[in-house]
């Protein structure tokens, strides 16, 4: 069983690098060998799993040790692999989804001719992620870490002729550099502390190292995680990481990739249960950002990028349980599942009303779709139940349990952390019920479009220009596409409920993460109360804002928070005028000391050694008498210069 | 070497028979001295080649004896050496005049390779175009016949050829191999004056530019003079110092262990007067051969005037046999001097080191540019030779082996570039030329790399070996100066290679000719030493390491 584990990452490993070397003769069959290989992995998992589960909570771990990576006295880095019930609970989540997402990017992107290339990378990205929750290590943890970075750039400017995605693509790698640095200073802190970067050993005596120490590391390890998790300060890049093909926007930017944070975060528990004010620092981002993702993802009118949002805001309360120790580490993950299965979902619906809609994306030229999309609307409709909370679907279990945790944190930190996990409650069900409005239901706001401009009548309009102005026609997308969709769209409705099952999620999660039973100041009953009224107050006002009134095709000037949301909370221009501008004046101030001072001393140096040279050039002169002379000169200073050393 | 010997036949029983003198005469060791004789032997029988073989055959014929001399001789080196004639059975041969040691043997394998290489390209005869119905070699049709005068052109129409050139290199080699190893001073300058004659002449042997030839030839021949008679006046006050002339004898006074000095003898050595004088103007003679700074004056004149294949023989086993040499009596004859002749040679060690570097960075000439880059070597070598250890011969030994190949190649290479009017060794000509023809600028550039001492290349383990040894011998400061240097000789070194890749080139540049397998096979060997002793130096090194100890 053991070496099946390196199965697992080979399999999208081999089709990666099949499908990237291949050429084109692999350009009818390369995508389905992707998602067969992502398939295959799969079912590996599967296998792997129903072994898991025929042995006792202790003994579930496995281990593969495949090679030593480098070996040399006092350091070893090992390429190694551990299977315990977190991975495993990834594993399955990467595979699952990855492999439903790689069925539905067939129909997808079948107009594309760059196809194959496209399932190379998605091939590419599973095997990173799985090398990263697999990793037995910190260090090659850190390799997955960077493969799924690479993976993310390249499909994120995947449509590389398109400036806006290419500008994307370098945004999100830029601002995940920053959070790369922090996972790497940690790695160096945890060798010079530890002396060792596998799981095993630093995480056993994580409680022995000084608490200034494991602050340090805790810190580094949480700005890793905002990087790569989209977290208040490193949030910037999600939105705009919407530039890429939908599918990419389901796995990477929603269902996984962008978990990792909280997979390292849970990871390393004992070193954040060591170190309260690293814990502090992480459930205080967890609550900023739930509300900030929240906010922005209110004011968009951009359907994925109000989704990227609510992701953010998702992922945030997923920070915040990780941040709360062991009453909130299981619920994290709990979340985290069941947030894959129903935002993977709601993307794979988005990316299905697009196809529909030429590639439009604002959802204010949408409407009344539940007509002519009626798979994608009950689909997306039941995404849209279990994200907002709705009692009995998969969000509903998760989101409740967290906020029961986020009570429990004790004095004012749990009043604070509950109250901002309720309030984003009612956001969710504001922000959603208001996509799922403004999408399906209402007039629809596409038809009576301006015809297109007579410019060049006769030239065949290109793919971007009939999108633009050609009125659509809303159809069903392809089975390719509404398979998956279905699949996922079971998994919100019942996952929930099914992990929540006499806590079996928790009990399957405990011997790795550990558990505590939250015990919050109010009891559970009213707090449930109190996350439906919220989530009831969200749909109604949304409700009251959007059902009841036509929805203007151009968007309302709005209030100055409206404003700012849509800009994504001004964090673009913080980051320009604080970071970019700060850092052009840095490089420039630091060409000019290096054009006038570094410079100037070299090319000085040059032109004194070149002016010394042209003088003492100008000795030899040609005339055998000089030379003499200099010879018998140059005898003379050598005698008297021996004849003086014996002198003194 | 020969007045005891004299005296010894005066004393003996007076005899009637004209073949009982030879029952006195002193025991040679033969086997000992082979490599000498050997080359020497086809010297001789050159001469008679070219007294008695017809024209046509001369060429073929001198090629193949000069080089079986040099492989025999080279065969003798080894053979000695593993019979173990360079460490436990070393000795003094030849009744006191020849040291059979480490040293010796080493260098003088050093030297016999370098003149076989040498001969490849002396040899050479593809790159001229042909005169008179057949192929020419880079040397005077009639070097008697005045330049651009009739004589001349009837030679050159005739398609004559100086097949002389041979003999007088075995000649100057057979002076090189004795060079390093002379034991006593007059041997010493037998052989520096038996080499540097036959090179005099080469210089002036050039077929095209002879004026120029003939200048370098005459400068050379005249500051040689100058210099020998540095040397000889040297030799006179040293033996009028210590009343005798062998090495061991010197060194003995020097220390002051002679069991039994005469009146004479005592009242000379009161006075270090002499012998400081004199060994100061011995050391100064191998200076010049060096060409270290100040007697180096002549080194860019000759170097640039001479036949390419001649400057790169002379550049490459001049400097090892006059190296040889000056280890030999800085280690043997004045170690008891050490304090004096220390700081001077640290003086000229800097001055040689900085001013080669600089001057060549306003260079144009690329064999002028090489002659200033082997003065800057000069500098570095000597940095090894003031470390006064084991370690220092050692480096020194290992330094020579590895110049002396690069060198070679180097000015194989300058051989090919060519136009119209011969080689183009104006730099400005050799703008693009790894464009157009990027092997030969591959190679030139691993040759330079290797004079700037770029790792990977045996440059850098020679520099590593003599900094090392000199650091070690607390000459510190010298070696940080001899970094300083290397970085500004880096500049130009680069600069030329800068200049080949990176340049447009001109529609007018030079061609590349295609060389006989006897250049390729010159200049293969260079880049292959240069990679080996760059790659994979420590043999090399252990070898020198074995090697580094003198007879007394």
């Amino acid at each position: 069983m053991d070496s099946l584990i390196g199965l697992l990452v080979a399999a999208p490993l081999l089709g990666a690098a099949v499908l990237l070397c291949g050429g084109r003769r692999l350009d009818r069959t390369g995508h389905w060998l992707g998602t067969a290989l992502a398939a295959t992995s799969f079912v590996i998992g599967a296998v792997l799993f129903f072994d898991m589960l025929g042995r006792e909570g202790e003994d579930r771990a496995l281990h593969q040790h495949l090679f030593s990576w480098v070996p040399v006295q006092g350091f070893q880095a090992d390429v190694a692999f551990q299977l315990d019930q977190l991975s495993m609970t990834f594993v399955l989540l990467i595979t699952g989804v990855g492999s439903l997402i790689h069925l539905y990017s067939i129909g997808y992107m079948e107009h594309d001719e760059r196809r194959r290339r496209f399932f190379g990378y998605l091939n590419l990205f599973l095997a990173a992620m799985l090398l990263l929750v697999l990793a037995d290590n910190y260090l090659l943890l850190y390799v997955g870490w960077e493969g799924v970075g690479l993976a993310s750039f390249l499909l994120i400017g995947f449509w590389q002729h398109k400036p806006s995605a290419a500008t994307a693509a370098k945004k999100a790698f830029i601002v995940n550099r920053v959070g790369d640095m922090g996972l790497s200073i940690a790695i160096f802190l945890m060798f010079t502390t530890f002396g060792t970067f596998a799981f095993g050993p630093v995480l056993e005596n994580a409680d022995r190292a000084g608490e200034g120490t494991l602050t340090a590391i805790g810190l580094m390890l949480l700005l890793a995680a905002c990087g790569k998790s989209a977290q208040v300060p490193l949030q910037s890049w999600l939105g705009d990481a919407m530039e890429g093909p939908t599918p990419v926007s389901a796995l990477i930017h929603a269902a996984t990739m962008v978990t990792a944070g909280v997979y390292l975060i849970t990871r390393s528990g004992a070193i954040f249960d060591a170190a309260p004010t690293a814990q502090t620092v992480v459930v205080t981002v967890g609550a900023v950002t739930l509300l900030f993702g929240a906010i922005v993802g209110c004011a968009k009118d951009d359907i994925k990028k109000a989704l990227a949002g609510s992701t953010m805001s998702q992922i945030g309360y997923m920070v915040l349980a990780a941040g709360l120790g062991p009453i909130g580490y299981a619920f994290a993950i709990m979340h985290l599942v069941t947030h894959g299965f129903f935002k993977a979902g709601l993307f794979l619906g988005a990316g299905s009303v697009m196809h529909g809609m030429n590639d439009e994306v604002d959802m204010r030229k949408y409407g009344g779709l539940r007509r002519y999309m009626p798979v994608t609307f009950v689909t997306f409709g039941l995404g849209y139940l279990a994200i907002i909370g709705f009692p009995g679907l998969s969000g509903f279990f998760s989101k409740d349990l967290i906020i029961e945790a986020a009570f429990s944190a004790g004095g004012v930190q749990g009043w604070v952390l509950g109250g901002a996990t309720l309030l984003g409650a009612g956001l969710t069900a504001y922000y959603m019920t208001r996509v799922m409005i403004l999408t399906f239901f209402g007039e629809p706001r596409w038809k009576n479009r301006p015809a297109p401009s007579p410019a060049s009548p006769d030239v065949e309009p290109s793919a971007q220009e009939s999108g633009e102005h050609a009125e659509p026609h809303p159809h069903e997308s392809p089975r390719s596409m509404t398979i998956p969709m279905i699949v996922l769209a079971f998994g919100s409705v019942f996952a929930g409920g099914l992990f929540n099952w006499g806590e079996a999620f928790v009990h399957w999660l405990e011997p790795v993460t550990s558990f505590e039973h939250p015990h919050p100041p109010i009891p559970i009953p009213v707090i449930t109360a109190a996350t439906v009224t919220m989530m009831l107050l969200g749909v109604g006002v949304a409700w009251a804002q959007y059902a009841r009134r036509p929805v203007p095709v151009v968007a309302p000037r709005g209030s100055l928070l409206t404003r700012s949301a849509r800009r994504d909370l001004l964090q673009d221009d913080f980051n320009h005028a604080v970071f970019v501008s700060g850092g052009q004046h840095l490089t420039r101030s630091l060409v000019y000391l290096d054009h006038t001072v570094v410079d100037g001393a070299v090319n000085g140096t040059a032109a004194a050694f070149g002016g010394l040279s042209g003088r003492m050039r100008k000795l030899q002169n040609g005339f055998a008498r000089s030379y003499a002379v200099s010879m018998f000169g140059g005898a003379a200073v050598l005698v008297a210069a021996t004849l003086l050393m014996r002198a003194v | 070497m020969s007045a005891t010997t004299l005296s010894g036949a005066a004393a003996a029983e007076p005899v009637h028979s004209l073949w009982t003198v030879a029952a006195e005469a002193p025991s040679i060791e033969y086997a000992q001295l082979s490599p000498t004789l050997i080359v020497l032997g086809a010297a001789v029988v050159g001469i008679l080649v070219e007294a008695f073989a017809p024209r046509r055959a001369r060429y073929g014929v001198q090629v193949a004896l000069a080089s079986l001399g040099f492989a025999g001789a080279f065969a003798a080196v080894l053979a000695l050496a593993m019979g173990g004639y360079a460490t436990d059975k070393a000795a003094v041969a030849g009744v006191g005049a020849v040291a059979v040691d480490g040293p010796a043997l080493f260098l003088q394998g050093v030297i016999l390779l370098v003149a076989l290489v040498a001969v490849f390209t002396f040899a050479e005869r593809r790159l001229e175009p042909r005169a008179g119905g057949g192929p020419v070699d880079s040397f005077a049709a009639q070097p008697a016949a005045v330049p651009g005068g009739e004589g001349e052109k009837a030679a050159v129409k005739a398609g004559w050829t100086t097949t002389e050139i041979f003999p007088l290199l075995l000649f100057a080699v057979g002076g090189m191999l004795l060079f390093p190893a002379a034991n006593d001073l007059l041997t010493l300058f037998i052989a520096l004056e038996v080499f540097s004659l036959p090179l005099y002449l080469l210089c002036a042997l050039a077929r095209r530019r002879r004026l120029l030839s003939q200048e370098a030839a005459v400068k050379y021949f005249l500051l040689g003079a100058f210099s020998s008679a540095f040397l000889i006046f040297g030799i006179a006050l040293l033996y009028g110092y210590a009343g005798t002339v062998s090495y061991a004898g010197i060194a003995e006074v020097v220390e002051g262990t002679v069991p039994s000095p005469g009146p004479a003898l005592a009242a000379s050595m009161s006075s270090d007067a002499l012998l400081l004088v004199g060994g100061a103007m011995v050391v100064m003679g191998l200076l010049f051969k060096v060409g270290a700074v100040p007697f180096h004056m002549w080194t860019p004149d000759v170097y640039q005037g001479a036949p390419t294949p001649v400057t790169g023989f002379m550049a490459a086993a001049t400097k090892v046999a006059a190296f040889g040499a000056l280890l030999r009596l800085l280690y043997v004859v004045l170690p008891g001097l050490r304090w004096d002749w220390e700081p001077v040679l640290w003086g000229v060690a800097i001055v040689s080191m900085l001013l080669g570097a600089v001057v060549a960075i306003t260079q144009t000439d690329v064999k002028r540019l090489l002659a200033y880059s082997s003065i800057a070597h000069a500098g570095f070598i000597l940095a090894g030779v003031v470390a006064t250890s084991p370690e220092g011969v050692s480096s020194v030994l290992f330094y020579l082996l590895a110049y002396s190949f690069v060198t070679l190649g180097a000015f194989s290479v300058v051989t090919l570039v060519r136009d119209a009017g011969g080689e183009a060794t104006h730099l400005s000509k050799w703008a693009g030329l790894g464009r157009r023809s990027p092997l030969v600028a591959a190679v030139f550039a691993v040759f330079l790399l290797a004079f700037a001492g770029i790792p990977l290349t045996s440059g850098f383990a020679g520099k590593f070996a003599v900094f090392k040894a000199a650091a070690e011998g607390g000459a510190g400061a010298l070696v940080v100066v001899g970094v300083i240097a290397s970085a500004i000789a880096a500049f130009f070194y680069v600069r030329v290679i800068v200049l080949m890749f990176f340049s447009e080139p001109s529609p007018e540049g030079p061609t590349v000719a295609i060389p006989s397998a006897f250049t390729t096979v010159a200049i293969g060997v260079g880049v292959a030493v240069t990679l080996v002793l760059g790659v994979a130096p420590q043999y090399f090194l252990d070898l020198a390491g074995q090697a580094g100890v003198f007879v007394r």
